[in-house]
């Protein structure tokens, strides 16, 4: 689709995104520098959407799904791909247009394009997470999950966030109107400095994590990981410092997709581990309440 | 007299929520006014995506006064009652009217203005209201007892008649005020009333009568069909729905590539409606005619700058992406025989107490055996139906086949029937269960009778599903429901109230209907025994599967089949509520279930049939009259052995040894009275020596219309006995010889039906 003349670079996507939600208040953060599954387990967005004080930012969250790997050969699906995460507490009452604004500033025509809100409920069982609202869909395809937070690590929102997570490689594929991921613009060309596209960029990323995460990994290493998570968390909790908690929670739940890839998690065994993870994000979460004051 | 109209405006609301809160809003709504004495002249009720509206046509501008009548303290009581009257009626002593001792109040209401009514009833209607999921949002979320709504709730419109009812919601204000089409409209539209609430919307890009956004995309579609020279396959739900997500619904039709195609169908359906809610398009030509179509039609909510080009192609790439996902586990699961991914069912739990899928398959495959090497599915029996359906076309493939073959295909058929679980296709799309491994079956070559038995083995599902007639389809199906019903009677695990998470009641309704589709004939008791010997056989005796087979044996044999509430009992229940629907009458089962010994399902119905056309006959009614006038005179007279009505409540198979039966052969073997006859009483002996022979040939042979006519000629007998013939006599020889002649009424009416169990 070219609405515009020039479609934007994967790079400008971003670029625009922060622009457009820098304008509406949002503190633009840099990545997490830890792995995680999804941009919701930032800490700006898992203990920020705790407790009673404004919280407004935006971030892209480079996100892992060991599982999704499929060495470089599949068009839509990577190991390693962003997130572009808004989040908004709390929920503004004009979300749905800050959103739709968003759209447009990338370039998203509403009255050439079908945009849609479409009921999908989201729930985080490793986080003792929900809320409510919508996958939004532009010409049949999700490019965004839309939510309402209503509970985080098992706690009520006070007040409720509203969470906007975009899928930017889709979206990006969508703008620039090509059929693989490997194929999108990552930047423009400048004078004799060449463009690049995603490809030059991860291909080879790709290839090698999708080896790692399914073939090499030392999965005895991967147990006793995360085993040390578990005992550094509950360490953490004790010693007064619920960050540092959470961020052994996040690795552990990382530790765990990769024992999934590796094929070394029985189907009874997963809902076991899935608790374990939910016990440390859970665990961190209450330190956290507690540790602010505000804990009931 | 004057209308109302309600708007509640707000984020989308999921589509599928939209048609019960439109009728919950009317229903409490409704209900509010009521309370309040009001009472509209119609509700006209419009729901779309981003709101909930219903007018109320000629609602009085104010509530009737009504006065109201208390009841008081005798005026002899205490002080302290007549004051607490007092204070709940708000009077004092002079208003009360003194009636013979006891103090009466009569508290006048003025009626009230229906402004004020609306006001305090629409906040309440909306502060409780039925969503199924509902949420927090906003400033005021800080609290958990901020308002909650299904998204977030962005406005209200009252209106009566030109006029805002007053009212506030926390921060949202009623008003007259709201938004159109969210691309199509800027601004904020000002309604004027009830009567141009519609029209107004309109003219901004917004049709609020979903039935409609309904006919606009039924039309719609089918019109672009028919330019591409297709058909619409017709989807009401999926009509709904997209008249559920859209306020300006736009059809437009696209491609895919037909190299799709060689997906199976439903495969290409389910993705269409399931993940991208498109309507799905066949060949409307002679030579392709009802071929799935490389076409689909999706529905916009804007009228597009370009037609809808750039949409249509967004929706085809989308498209053609899930597509190349549905192909690529199709060719994936081919690479697999159904014997190796059957391998992999020991990896899911069935239910803990249950083992795995592999062992419940186990199970499954020696009982679809069972059945057949107990004559139960033979290749000539399935498909003849005692319905009066006519036979399945399908039945000559099974013409010539042994019950050797049969057995064999079944066992086979069984054993593969569940594979498809782990396949990747049904992964992704677990309503193909059965449907899938059908197709898996075909493609590695197995027999049609096998391919087809996985496919519909589920079958049949609800109560407009078709029931299998195919012997081997039988064959599993059956022995599939009747392995879940009995494992989980066995643990304990019976459907209670509105609870049964194993939908048994389901699975005991589709053996019946099963059963008697098929003109399946045997006894449910001796059955459910003899297969529990065939699932305790265990093949190995470790110690896990003993301790199985230890919950199966041992409880199955006294309980699961025959004990209260066990499962012939579960059957009966299920047969009734089943029948309901045909009008059988549920106490003309217990009637015949009654007698004991009478468990085939088949047979059960035809006694219960010819039953019932006969109680509903002269002659039936005053048999039936006869019959209860003896029984009532045997209850007085001889309790002892007036305990038939109780034969319910016993286990159905002593019915041989019931003291009554036994009475009656006793009295009919007794030597001739010594005394002389009246006529009456010699005619009814006569009768019954004649009628019985004639209703135990009649019984035996199943025709049970017989039977019942050889009990009608005792009609006349009987009436003619009671009117001239004293059963009480003071010679106790004739009394007692009168009451044995009673006995042997109700012995022979027996022969049908215990009639003590016939309402009426």
């Amino acid at each position: 689709m070219q609405d515009s003349a020039s479609p934007l670079s994967f790079q400008q996507l971003i670029l625009t995104l922060h622009d457009y939600w820098a304008a509406q208040g949002c503190v633009i953060l840099q990545p997490f520098d830890m792995r995680v599954g999804a941009g919701t387990f930032h800490p700006a967005t898992t203990l920020r959407s705790l407790g009673p004080n404004p919280w407004n930012c935006a971030y892209v969250q480079p996100s892992r799904r060991p599982t999704d790997g499929r060495y470089g050969e599949n068009p839509n699906r990577l190991q390693h791909y962003y997130q572009y995460q808004v989040i908004m507490k709390p929920s503004p009452p004009d979300l749905q247009d800050l959103y739709l604004g968003s759209l447009k500033a990338i370039g998203i025509d509403p009255l050439l394009h079908d945009i849609r809100f479409v009921e999908d409920d989201w729930e985080s069982p490793t986080l003792g997470a929900w809320g409510l609202g919508w996958e939004v869909w532009c010409d049949g395809m999700e490019v965004t999950q839309f939510t309402y937070f209503q509970q985080m690590g098992g706690f009520d929102c006070k007040p409720v966030a509203g969470e906007l997570t975009y899928g930017l490689e889709r979206l990006a594929m969508y703008i620039q109107g090509v059929d693989s991921v490997y194929d999108l613009v990552f930047n423009e060309a400048v004078g004799n400095r060449p463009a690049v596209t995603y490809g030059d960029v991860f291909l080879e990323n790709e290839r090698q994590m999708s080896k790692w995460n399914f073939e090499v990994a030392d999965t005895d290493k991967l147990f006793r990981w995360f085993k040390d998570c578990e005992t550094e968390c509950a360490a953490s909790i004790a010693a007064g410092v619920p960050l540092a908690a959470y961020e052994q929670a996040i690795e552990a739940s990382h530790v765990f997709n990769l024992l999934q890839a590796r094929g070394v998690i029985s189907v009874q065994e997963r809902a076991s581990y899935m608790g374990r993870v939910r016990d440390l994000a859970k665990g961190s979460c209450e330190a956290w309440m507690a540790y602010n004051g505000w804990a009931e | 007299m004057t209308d109302f109209l309600l708007e509640l405006r707000c984020e989308e609301i999921p589509a599928r929520m939209q048609a019960k809160a439109s009728e919950d809003l009317a229903r409490l709504f409704t209900e509010k006014l009521a309370e309040a004495g009001l009472t509209p002249g119609a509700l006209t009720s419009y729901v779309t995506p981003r709101r909930l509206a219903l007018i109320a046509h000629d609602l009085p501008l104010a509530t009737q006064a009504v006065s109201e009548e208390f009841k008081g303290p005798r005026t002899s009581a205490p002080p302290q009652a007549l004051e607490g009257f007092l204070r709940k009626t708000g009077l004092t002593q002079d208003q009360l009217e003194d009636r013979d001792g006891v103090w009466f109040a009569t508290v006048e209401k003025p009626g009230r203005a229906t402004a004020d009514v609306l006001a305090e009833a629409i906040p309440a209607i909306v502060r409780a209201f039925p969503w199924p999921k509902s949420m927090r949002w906003g400033d005021a979320s800080l609290s958990t007892e901020s308002l909650r709504w299904v998204r977030p709730l962005q406005g209200i419109i009252a209106l009566l008649g030109n006029e805002v009812v007053p009212f506030a919601i926390e921060d949202v204000i009623a008003d007259r005020v709201t938004a159109g089409h969210r691309f199509h409209f800027d601004g904020r539209i000002s309604v004027e009333s009830a009567k141009t609430y519609a029209a107004q919307l309109r003219a901004a890009h917004v049709i609020v009568d979903q039935d409609e956004r309904k006919a606009i995309i039924e039309t719609r579609a089918n019109a672009l069909a028919a330019e591409a020279g297709l058909e619409l396959i017709p989807d009401a739900g999926l009509i709904a729905e997209n008249a559920g997500l859209t306020e300006w619904p736009v059809p437009l039709l696209g491609r895919f590539d037909p190299a799709f195609l060689e997906v199976p169908p439903e495969v290409i359906q389910l993705t269409l409606r399931i993940n991208q809610k498109y309507f799905v398009l066949r060949e409307a030509n002679d030579s392709e005619a009802g071929a799935l179509a490389n076409a689909f039609i999706c529905t916009a909510n804007i009228e597009a700058k370009d037609g809808g080009r750039a949409i249509v192609e967004g929706n085809g790439k989308v498209l053609a992406a899930r597509l190349s996902d549905a192909r690529f586990f199709w060719e994936q699961d081919k690479k697999t025989k159904l014997e190796d991914h059957a391998k992999k069912l020991s990896r899911i739990t069935f239910h803990e107490k249950l083992g795995t899928v592999a062992d419940k398959v186990e199970r499954v495959a020696k009982l679809a055996r069972w059945l057949v090497e107990s004559d139960i599915v033979t290749p000539a029996k399935a498909g003849v139906s005692s319905e009066g359906s006519a036979p399945s076309p399908e039945m000559p493939a099974f013409a010539g086949m042994t019950k050797e073959e049969l057995a064999d295909l079944a066992e086979q058929a069984a054993r593969l029937a569940k594979a498809d679980l782990v396949t990747e296709m049904v992964g992704e799309f677990p309503e193909l269960q059965g449907l899938m491994g059908g197709y898996y079956a075909r493609a590695e070559g197995l027999p049609d009778a096998v391919a087809d038995a996985i496919r519909d083995h589920y079958k049949p599902v609800g109560q407009g599903d078709e029931v299998p007639t195919a012997p081997v389809t039988v064959a599993v199906s059956l022995a599939d429901k009747l392995d879940t019903l009995m494992c989980f009677f066995a643990i304990g695990e019976k459907p209670t109230g509105s609870k049964d998470p194993f939908a048994l009641r389901r699975a005991a309704l589709s053996v019946i209907r099963l059963v008697l589709q098929n003109g399946l004939r045997f006894s449910l008791d001796d059955t459910l025994e003899a297969m529990t010997d065939v699932i305790a056989a265990r093949r190995s005796d470790d110690g896990e599967e003993q301790h199985r087979r230890d919950i199966l044996d041992g409880v199955l044999l006294s309980e699961i089949a025959t004990g209260d509430a066990g499962l012939v009992w579960f059957f009966v229940e299920r047969l009734k509520v089943q029948q309901r629907e045909a009008g059988v009458r549920h106490d003309l089962i217990d009637a015949v279930f009654a007698l004991g010994g009478e468990d085939d399902l088949c047979r059960v119905l035809a006694r219960v049939k010819a039953l019932q056309s006969f109680v509903t006959t002269e002659d039936g009614t005053n048999l039936l009259a006869g019959y209860k006038r003896a029984a009532n005179i045997l209850k007085k007279e001889r309790p002892e052995t007036g305990t038939q009505s109780d034969a319910g409540e016993e286990d159905p198979g002593e019915a041989l040894t019931d003291p009554d039966v036994a009475e009656a052969i006793r009295v009919h073997d007794a030597l001739p009275p010594a005394y002389t006859l009246e006529p009456a009483e010699a005619a009814l002996i006569a009768a019954l020596d004649a009628a019985e022979p004639r209703a135990d040939a009649a019984v035996v042979a199943e025709d049970f219309e017989g039977a019942m006519a050889a009990l009608a000629g005792l009609r006349a007998p009987i009436d003619a006995f009671f009117t001239a013939v004293t059963v009480n006599d003071p010679d106790p020889a004739k009394r007692d010889s009168r009451l044995n002649l009673l006995t042997r009424i109700r012995a022979a009416v027996h022969k049908v039906a215990d009639f003590s169990r016939i309402e009426g």
